[in-house]
């Protein structure tokens, strides 16, 4: 089985972001860039199904700018075999991510398809499911748990008040949360083998896509502020403070 | 223009998250539907009919939609969309799950848990982990929109007397089956929707710590959270998370126990009407946030706390 894995670059989860002064969005100079933790994620379930003998390849795939091949690179880095960077400088929205992806699959024909379950830069929770759908497969989002049986996996999913156990047929889209597994450090030899692996490089004109965006950002700007608490110096005065100032508890 | 409201229900009740659906709904303006899709959901219908300025209810009582089976609940609102202008839905694992399809089958994006309704085609929305907003306005000839909880004020459950329709379109996909579902067996209000959330961080230093939490909340009627960190350190189940990645809660009083305060814990938790920090760190971030700080040790203050209550 042929497993296709999702990178997106986005700002390092680290990063404090600010807003810029103009409002135009949020301000990306000089900001560490890294693979979006969930796609980390992703990354790492699909090369332990290789590490089982599940899976045969990992394909990772990134879509955006050509300094996306550094994210691939770092999936390379983790174990996946071999990139392809869908080549863009347009502001890549989840539809068009998606009708790539469709592309690529009818290209690739992977048994199973993993994508993290959201990217924390525009948290839309939506990449995964479009390419589903499109791609008319079924679909297993917010994974904690994979197992892949004959034709088909079983996926346990995180829902709100617990978890939900699906089994879906294969190929399928499985979107990662947080405690499917967790992700290893990329080796120093690992780096370097990975600087020979292979990345195909494609546009959206070559996949027949048109991915102009849908979505128009009118202005960006910093959430409203809360104004400056206090300290209390003992647990009768805080009582006190939300009892009789707050007047939260009775 | 006509809004379809995809409800959030268990078969036999409407959640709540469904009546701020409608009030988002309310905010954009047109006349507004709601799709109860489930098996054996006619309570849900009845009381879906019953929520103030709806002016129909449809209801799609099939097998196949037992479970909301994305691809199944999905096929059937593509069905109905091109007779709405917006179809909307709570930003919930639910909504989060289907809608992206429903979109996708439609050609048209979805913009997701929008915070607030600047005009038709115009919405506010966080991102960056709520760390900015961003007003975005969609081409599209149908928007698809999931709404945030905690930011429109519910519209009131009763009142209202709309006319039922059973829908009869039925879509069984079959490329998913529903095994089993393990929902954790609430003694306390859902963190979703508790006025009152007491949630315990790293500093917890075990899950049997949690047992501190619990006894406030109990006298406080309190739910229970946690940060992503205390998920992570396997204290407790992910569906306490509270934050970026987790549940989105504004409760009137929320109370940080032993939590740093991390960008991604704050995202979850910083439209609360009132912040308590109680960290022993007072450089910790979370007292940045927090209309009332106390800096002590959680294994001391809290005791005192729960003593005082």
């Amino acid at each position: 089985m042929k497993v296709l894995v999702t990178v997106k670059r986005v700002v390092d989860y680290n990063v404090n972001v600010r807003v810029l002064s103009d409002n135009t969005g949020v301000d990306l100079n000089n900001v560490k860039m890294s693979v979006n933790p969930f796609d980390e994620i992703a990354i790492e379930e699909a090369v332990r199904l290789k590490e089982a003998g599940t899976a045969e390849e990992v394909v990772v795939v990134s879509i955006g700018t050509s300094a996306c091949q550094e994210q691939i690179r770092t999936a390379l880095a983790l174990g996946a075999d071999r990139g392809i960077l869908v080549e863009t400088d347009e502001d890549m929205q989840p539809l068009a991510i998606a009708k790539c992806m469709k592309a690529l699959i009818e290209k690739e024909q992977p048994g199973l398809i993993i994508t993290g379950k959201q990217a924390i830069d525009d948290d839309n929770s939506q990449t995964g499911q479009m390419i589903a759908a499109l791609a008319g497969l079924s679909q297993a989002t917010f994974a904690s748990e994979l197992v892949i049986g004959d034709g088909t996996a079983t996926v346990t999913r995180e829902i709100d008040g617990g978890l939900e156990t699906i089994t879906v047929k294969l190929p399928a889209i499985v979107t990662t949360d947080l405690r499917l597994n967790e992700p290893r450090y990329a080796s120093l030899p690992n780096i370097m083998k990975a600087k020979k692996k292979p990345i195909d490089t494609y546009t959206p004109a070559d996949l027949g896509v048109e991915v102009a965006p849908r979505v128009k950002t009118l202005k960006v700007t910093p959430p409203a502020e809360r104004k400056a608490g206090i300290i209390v110096e003992t647990v009768e005065e805080l009582v006190d403070k939300l009892k009789n100032e707050a007047k939260v508890i009775s | 223009m006509s809004i379809l409201v995809v409800a959030d229900h268990d078969n036999d009740t409407i959640k709540a998250s469904t009546l701020v659906t409608v009030a988002a709904a309310t905010a954009i303006g047109g006349d507004i539907e709601v799709l109860v899709a489930g098996e054996n959901c006619g309570a849900a219908g009845e009381a879906a009919s019953k929520i103030a300025g709806v002016s129909k209810v449809l209801v799609a009582d099939n097998a196949a939609y037992a479970h909301a089976i994305a691809e199944n609940i999905a096929a059937l609102v593509v069905e109905l969309g091109p007779n709405y202008s917006h179809i909307l839905t709570a930003t919930t694992t639910t909504g989060k799950n289907f809608m992206p399809r429903v979109a996708a089958l439609l050609d048209v994006a979805q913009i997701s848990d929008i915070s607030a309704v600047v005009s038709e085609d115009t919405f506010e929305r966080p991102i960056y982990a709520g760390n900015a907003i961003a007003t975005v306005q969609s081409s599209d000839s149908i928007k698809v929109l999931t709404v945030r909880g905690t930011a429109f004020d519910p519209v009131a459950a009763d009142g209202g007397s709309a006319a039922i329709e059973a829908v009869d379109v039925v879509t069984d996909t079959g490329l998913t089956t529903w095994d089993r579902d393990e929902i954790v067996k609430l003694e306390r209000p859902e963190l979703t929707a508790a006025s009152i959330i007491v949630s315990g961080g790293r500093g917890m230093q075990n899950g049997e710590n949690f047992a501190l939490l619990e006894s406030v909340a109990d006298k406080l009627g309190a739910a229970i959270g946690a940060s992503r960190a205390a998920v992570d350190a396997g204290f407790v189940p992910n569906d306490m998370q509270v934050g970026q990645t987790g549940k989105i809660v504004a409760p009137d009083l929320y109370i940080a126990v032993g939590i740093s305060g991390a960008i991604q814990h704050l995202a979850g938790m910083k439209d609360s009407k009132v912040i308590v920090a109680i960290n022993k760190d007072e450089d910790a971030p979370i007292f940045q946030v927090a209309d009332y700080g106390l800096v002590a040790d959680l294994f001391k203050a809290v005791p005192e706390l729960d003593s005082m209550l």
